[in-house]
């Protein structure tokens, strides 16, 4: 492949995403849309949204994308105008229209019949919303002279020439003219040249008048009316004249005709040295005009200065439609960001125990010093991962809009703490889960309006999905005001399934404790949405694989609560240190509940089952150091690190805690990879490196083992 | 520093409305029922603008207009009056008498807001 091949790949893989965003962006305005049908602002976004997708589509080579968006435009255009009213049939419409628009960026293969309907027919169906209503409105609009009306709508950019005369008295209205001009200025590219022509002798000068008027030249996408605006107080003090000098459709058409010279040297009427001699010998026009005494200078200066703002603006238009405040990095990068980052942590903690040992106090202070930079560093480097959650709620409200239609349920879901921050990677994989908690909600949770009628409930169903920020976790919520889980139908299964005896006793924690179990589904009957019974146990793994947790509560008939509990971040995790042997390893603090002392004595009274008593509950307990092989006695007394997962308490019995720590987690080798037990290392002040326990997979194991060996 | 803004009106209401938005947006306020309150509040203190209703007992929005502008230290203070759609003749005295700009009642916060950046800057 050729470099620039490669170069044409990168651009429309950044089209790609950025159209994604925008695609988001769009879905959400319109959702919020069908809440708020005048809301004019979003009317807006979603129109710009369109617009960045048509402009940027065109320059990469996606011509269908910008085609069939333009179609649309055209239309939100109109209802951004006022004259097409927003109605759910036109949401549904642009919905299904952001569909078509994201396969056509995902580029289905031809051969497959794209999913929903063809471009072609969602356009027609546009048409013949916007043709409707034109006829409607046609008798009551006078065709204006220019044509412009329709293809100078706002959203374009445009080329104004203003002109801005105050009145000399415009002071005493309390006006101050130099605020306007921000105002203009803040509406796009823009231009000002002051015109001084008026200002008279000193000896006939009025101090409280205003003798200057402006001569500016605008581009901006906002249209006329913006300007006008800006000029609505003062409109009859004022002097205030509006051209439209050039627009971004006119320039192609406008570069189209041939200078006389070029023609004639085509022609072979003259040779090009000649008509380049006559050239170079001939007076600029301004000079010309300067020279008759027919223009005053400025006025050249000021047509100039116009001159150069269309070139510029043209030129620009030309490499990129908008400068973006935000730089895109790929994400490889941020990682090797942290990655270093990380290193660094490691080594600054070297250097502070060293420092330590030398009892200096300049070596300390440095050390010091060194200490609140890299904190500050790696605060700063794990923040740029940072996402805001909301980016995937805005998907989970399609997602609930679409199903419940299709279950015939009636649901509203709301939200709260969108913008909670959490590291990106952990986003990316926490959709999945969640889509999967959102989609048991619609289906199980949530009950057809008739029935919840009869039940004294509202017909529109509730799920609330909330984030909110707590230490260093993040808490998900996903609260559904459904019918709860069924505890005794849960049991039932698990014996059917044989997972328990008849006689178990089991509080409830434990009880909806299985539905996390492999293939564990108390669905009647199988939709297309959910009761295929895999899934809980998937949900399980990803939060799991997050080192996060997830836990159920259910009220029968008032609602389920699932919460999900995310570290902040997967590079940095607190731990807690501890050793066995000679041996370092770490536990993510998150789910260390507490630590208790494991006498001999207590041993001896458990009567050889790993089983302690702590405050009157039973927790098990396993035996790290007979896990990992550890060879060694072990002290007369030994601590207990407890845990608690998903509602179940389990304990690790070490030699001794050795404190909280701040774990960079490395990954292991190849050769390490495999290891059960072992999710990760880190490398501790002194440069000697701790294991991260994996702590599911060894409880699971030993789980497994009893179950096999009794 | 942040900037004064007087708002003149003999509803209650409408000025705490004016008052809780433009402190809201960081400027401090000072109240007045009507224009001749106004005015006798105006000297001795440094305003950057004023907000006045035009219907108004003792003295009415233009009055306090016409009094603010005849003295030199409020010749040149931005004034926007709130006015009704069907004031058209009253929005055009209070242009005569040198008001800013106007607010057409009734508004929303955000547009109250506007209107003061636009003229205060």
């Amino acid at each position: 492949m050729t470099e620039t091949g490669t170069e044409a790949n990168t651009y429309r893989e950044i089209y790609k995403e950025e159209a994604n965003e925008q695609l988001l962006e769009l879905e959400t305005a319109l959702l919020e849309l069908e809440e708020t049908p005048d809301d004019v602002e979003l009317i807006g976004r979603a129109f710009r949204a369109m617009h960045t997708i048509k402009g940027s589509g065109a320059m990469f080579g996606f011509d269908d994308i910008a085609g069939f968006t333009h179609e649309i435009e055209t239309v939100y255009d109109k209802v951004r105008e006022g004259n097409i009213p927003v109605t759910k049939e036109l949401i549904n419409l642009t919905l299904k229209a952001k569909d078509r628009i994201k396969s056509m960026l995902d580029e289905t293969p031809p051969g497959e019949a794209p999913v929903g309907l063809t471009s072609a027919e969602i356009v027609a169906a546009f048409k013949k919303l916007a043709s409707g209503e034109e006829v409607f409105t046609s008798p009551a609009t006078t065709p204006s002279p220019e044509r412009a009306s329709s293809s100078y709508t706002a959203g374009e950019n445009i080329t104004y020439r203003i002109r801005f005369k105050p009145s000399p008295d415009i002071f005493l209205t309390g006006t101050n003219p130099l605020l306007l001009l921000d105002e203009i200025r803040s509406l796009g590219e823009c231009r000002i040249a002051a015109q001084v022509d008026d200002i008279p002798p000193l000896t006939d000068m009025n101090p409280e008048y205003c003798y200057v008027y402006w001569d500016i030249v605008l581009t901006t996408g906002q249209g006329i009316n913006a300007i006008k605006d800006v000029f609505i107080f003062i409109e009859d003090l004022c002097e205030v004249t509006i051209h439209i000098i050039d627009s971004e459709d006119g320039f192609t058409v406008e570069e189209d005709y041939k200078k006389i010279g070029e023609i004639l040297v085509e022609k072979g009427d003259i040779k090009k040295e000649d008509l380049q001699k006559v050239l170079t010998e001939k007076k600029y026009l301004g000079e010309i005009l300067v020279n008759s005494g027919l223009v005053a200078p400025d006025k050249v200066e000021s047509a100039l200065v116009e001159q150069e703002h269309i070139r510029k603006v043209r030129d620009k238009s030309k490499a990129k439609e908008e400068t973006q405040s935000s730089v895109k990095v790929p994400a490889e990068r941020l990682d090797m960001l942290v990655n270093l980052v990380g290193e660094l942590v490691t080594l600054q903690s070297r250097l502070t125990q060293t420092a330590s040992l030398f009892n200096k106090a300049e070596l300390s202070a440095l050390a010091e010093e060194v200490e609140r930079l890299t904190g500050e560093l790696r605060d700063n480097a794990l923040n740029m991962r940072m996402l805001p959650i909301g980016t995937t709620f805005g998907r989970f409200k399609r997602l609930v809009r679409d199903l419940s239609g299709e279950l015939g349920k009636e649901i509203e879901m709301t939200t709260e703490g969108a913008e909670t921050e959490i590291d990106k990677t952990v986003i990316e994989k926490l959709n999945d889960p969640l889509v999967h908690l959102i989609r048991n909600c619609i289906d199980h949770g949530i009950e057809l309006p008739d029935i919840r009628e009869s039940a004294n409930k509202p017909r529109m169903g509730i799920i609330h999905l909330s984030a909110v920020h707590s230490g260093g976790n993040v808490i998900v919520r996903i609260q559904d005001d459904g019918k709860g889980l069924d505890k005794e139908a849960i049991l039932a299964k698990a014996i059917e399934k044989g997972l328990i005896t008849h006689n178990a006793e089991l509080n409830e924690k434990e009880i909806f404790g299985f539905i996390f179990h492999p293939g564990f589904s108390t669905a009647k009957e199988v939709t297309s949405v959910s009761g295929r019974g895999v899934g809980m146990d998937v949900v399980r793994k990803a939060i799991d694989a997050l080192r996060g947790s997830i836990d159920i509560t259910s009220v029968r008939g008032k609602g389920t609560t699932v919460t999900v509990t995310l570290p902040l971040t997967l590079a940095i995790v607190e731990g807690l240190l501890f050793a066995i042997g000679k041996e370092h390893f770490v536990i993510p603090l998150s789910i260390v509940e507490e630590c208790v002392e494991l006498t001999r004595e207590d041993v001896r009274k458990a009567h050889g089952k790993n089983v302690a008593y702590i405050r009157g509950e039973m927790v098990p307990y396993i035996r790290l150091r007979k896990e990992f092989n550890i060879p060694g006695q072990e002290p007369p007394i030994e601590q207990i690190v407890v845990t608690g997962r998903n509602g179940e308490r389990i304990g690790f019995v070490v030699d001794n805690v050795i404190g909280e720590h701040q774990t960079v987690i490395k990954n292991l080798g190849k050769f390490y990879r495999n290891v059960e037990g072992i999710s990760g290392a880190t490398i501790l002040g002194d440069g000697t490196v701790a294991l991260l326990v994996d702590v599911p997979k060894i409880a699971k194991n030993v789980e497994l083992a009893e179950a096999i060996f009794g | 520093m942040p900037k004064t803004i007087m708002t003149v009106d003999d509803s209650a209401s409408i000025r705490q409305m004016v008052s809780f938005t433009l402190k809201k947006e960081g400027y401090e306020t000072i109240e007045a029922v009507d224009g001749a309150d106004a005015l006798s509040k105006l000297n001795g203190r440094t305003i950057h603008m004023i907000i006045t209703d035009l219907n108004m007992p003792n003295l009415d929005g233009i009055g306090l207009i016409k009094g603010a502008r005849s003295n030199p230290s409020l010749k040149f203070i931005p004034i926007v009056m709130l006015t009704t759609e069907s004031q058209e003749s009253k929005k055009l005295e209070g242009r005569q008498a040198g008001a800013t700009g106007w607010i057409i009642k009734p508004f929303k916060p955000e547009q109250l807001v506007a209107v003061v950046k636009k003229v205060l800057g």
